[in-house]
């Protein structure tokens, strides 16, 4: 079968690779209808995220139908439309029973490498590099899915492909931050990113009771889909000062909550930005994280911050005496999505959440190079790149 | 730790080198933890004691270093379960024995997943793109290869 391979660093290439068979007795194969490209494959691409290897299929984001289960399937079936959360959850330790199931501490097979890098490992993830499983990922013919039970979710009917796909990964991503960076009623929320993520932590704190939402940017196609499609208002980081106006437009006080839906690769104008760019360059410093440190300084005392973005190392100029003077709530996480994707379909199949404008650019698998290259310069309005194998 | 994973180190940078750094200190931990040799691994399991070790049984990948190790458990706290604890036999030397140390860690993994799913996952053999022989990619493969005997458990 076709499978989209990383090759090096910002090199992809279709190859051709043997077909995935069930190996254990909870997994299924999944034909995969649509894989979609997510920021954090851009870490992955550019080499920002460790542990890589020439030959691993990328993909996370993914929806298709189960053509095999293993013998110890219980709740899905061949035939079952499907879409596959990005983290696999064992449904049995600990974490997948406090509803952390990213942290799953079953599902990845190399857990010394998270516990070498983090102190402890996280749970397994499709196309994720070798730190998250080594496991091989959705942009391919079919993929093999380990917990299908847990994993896979049916789609209801009225709910199309291109709807389906991003309750697998940017849905839930963005509904953790605003639910577990706890969002209520009345609340003035800023969101950093107005990618795929971010636009659905704005949608999540909207649908959770915030009175204002605000999302930040700089890129005015993904501004306008904030605007028209999510219903929050925007701020122009290229043209405007964040902090000042965050400040003026919430009343002085800052927001109750700030998401940060960016990642290790943020831009920026100001000068932080350049002293980042050559710390990395020196390898002093393995992340950018110019909007988290925007973030912590604009929340309002006693506000709460969550980190979506995904980082993978070290840091520089973090401002913890802004944390820690302001009582500032810091959280983080990949996303736990098993414990909303249920819901989240249905919010999508009611019409309270929109999706299926992300997919910007829908082309078949043999084309996803020329997606990837598309959504990692932005070129020609791309939110994300989805492949149709 | 091979020459060859530390000489690696600068070629993937820095996260890999904290990761890697994060292994290397483990395996010459006595360097500057006087216990190392006497510590305990331990995983907690998502199951009463009675089905960790049933009928005085362990479970079957710590039961396959029997003679080699002791093994111990307790509740663990807020009903989490049972604390498994195993440890190379030390017989009076002050080294740590580094095979004996991953397989322990091994058979602590393996013991939990058995117990709380049932099989161990394993994500081999699985499709693949061409796997060059590259430095880079030499240091990957031999991360990986001892991920599951290393790490901080
Ligand atoms: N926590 C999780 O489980 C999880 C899941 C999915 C994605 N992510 C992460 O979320 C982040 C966003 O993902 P995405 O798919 O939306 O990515 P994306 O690349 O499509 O979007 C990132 C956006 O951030 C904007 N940006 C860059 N610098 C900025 C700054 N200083 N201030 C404000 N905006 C800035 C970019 O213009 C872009 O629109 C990535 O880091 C990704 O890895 C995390
Ligand atoms: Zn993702
Ligand atoms: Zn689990």
């Amino acid at each position: 079968m076709k499978a989209l391979c990383w090759t090096g660093i910002n090199k992809l290439k279709i190859e051709n690779v043997d077909e995935p068979t069930i190996l254990d007795p909870g997994d299924a194969i999944v034909k995969v209808t649509l894989s979609a490209s997510c920021g954090s494959d851009l870490h992955l691409l550019g080499g920002y995220v460790p542990g890589m290897r020439a030959g691993d299929i990328l993909g996370h984001e993914f929806m298709g139908e189960i053509v095999a289960t293993g013998s110890g399937v219980q709740h899905r079936r061949v035939g079952d439309r499907v879409v596959v959360c990005s983290f696999m959850s064992c449904g049995q330790c600990w974490y997948c029973r406090n509803e952390l199931t990213s942290l799953c501490d079953n599902t990845n097979p190399h857990p010394g490498l998270g516990e070498g890098l983090f102190g402890a490992s996280t749970g397994g993830c499709f196309g994720y590099s070798q730190i998250t499983g080594g496991f091989a990922g959705s942009h391919a013919t079919y993929v093999r899915v380990p917990h299908i039970d847990t994993g896979a979710f049916l789609i209801p009917d009225g709910v199309s492909d291109e709807q389906a796909v991003f309750a697998s990964d940017a849905v839930p991503t963005g509904w953790m931050g605003a639910d577990l960076g706890g969002v209520k009623p009345g609340d003035v929320v800023a969101v950093w990113g107005a990618g795929g993520v971010g636009q659905m932590a704005a949608r999540a704190a909207m649908l959770l009771g915030a009175e204002k939402v605000i999302v930040i940017d700089r890129l005015p196609e993904r501004l306008e889909q904030v605007r028209t499609v999510i219903g929050a208002e925007t701020l122009d980081y290229s043209s405007t000062e964040v902090m000042a106006e965050l400040r003026e437009r919430t009343g002085g006080r800052g927001p109750d909550v700030a998401i940060e839906a960016v990642g290790m690769e943020a831009h920026s104008q100001r000068p932080d930005y350049l002293y980042d760019k050559v710390k990395t360059m020196l390898k002093l410093e393995t992340d950018r994280p110019t909007a988290v440190r925007e973030a912590i300084m604009a929340a309002r005392k006693g506000g709460s911050v969550f980190v979506l973005g995904v980082f993978g190392g070290l840091v520089d100029k973090f401002p913890l005496g802004a944390v820690m003077n302001k009582g500032l709530t810091l959280r983080s996480g990949q996303q736990h999505g098993h414990r909303y994707i249920p819901m989240l379909l249905e919010r999508i199949a009611a019409g309270e959440i929109s999706t299926g404008h992300l997919a910007t650019h829908v082309m078949p698998l043999e084309e996803a190079p020329r997606g990837y290259e598309m959504f990692k310069t932005k070129q020609d309005g791309c939110v994300r790149a989805v492949f149709r194998p | 730790m091979t020459k060859k994973m530390i000489v690696g180190i600068g070629v993937t940078g820095l996260a890999v080198a904290a990761g890697a750094a994060g292994l290397r200190r483990r395996r010459h931990s006595s360097d500057r933890d006087g216990e190392a040799a006497t510590r305990w691994n331990v995983v907690t399991i998502q199951r009463p004691p009675a089905d960790v070790v049933h009928d005085q049984h362990l479970p079957e990948p710590l039961a396959a270093l029997n003679g080699l190790i002791d093994v111990r458990w307790s509740i663990a706290p807020g009903g989490r379960g049972t604390e498994l604890r195993a440890r190379p036999h030390t017989d009076g030397r002050d080294e740590d024995d580094d095979e004996l140390r991953g397989a322990v860690r091994v058979a602590l993994r393996e013991s939990k997943q058995l117990l709380e799913v049932g099989h161990v996952l394993t994500n081999h053999p699985q499709p693949e793109g061409r796997r060059p022989h590259t430095p880079a990619g030499a240091i990957v493969d031999a991360l990986v290869r001892r991920s599951p005997e290393e790490g901080v458990l």
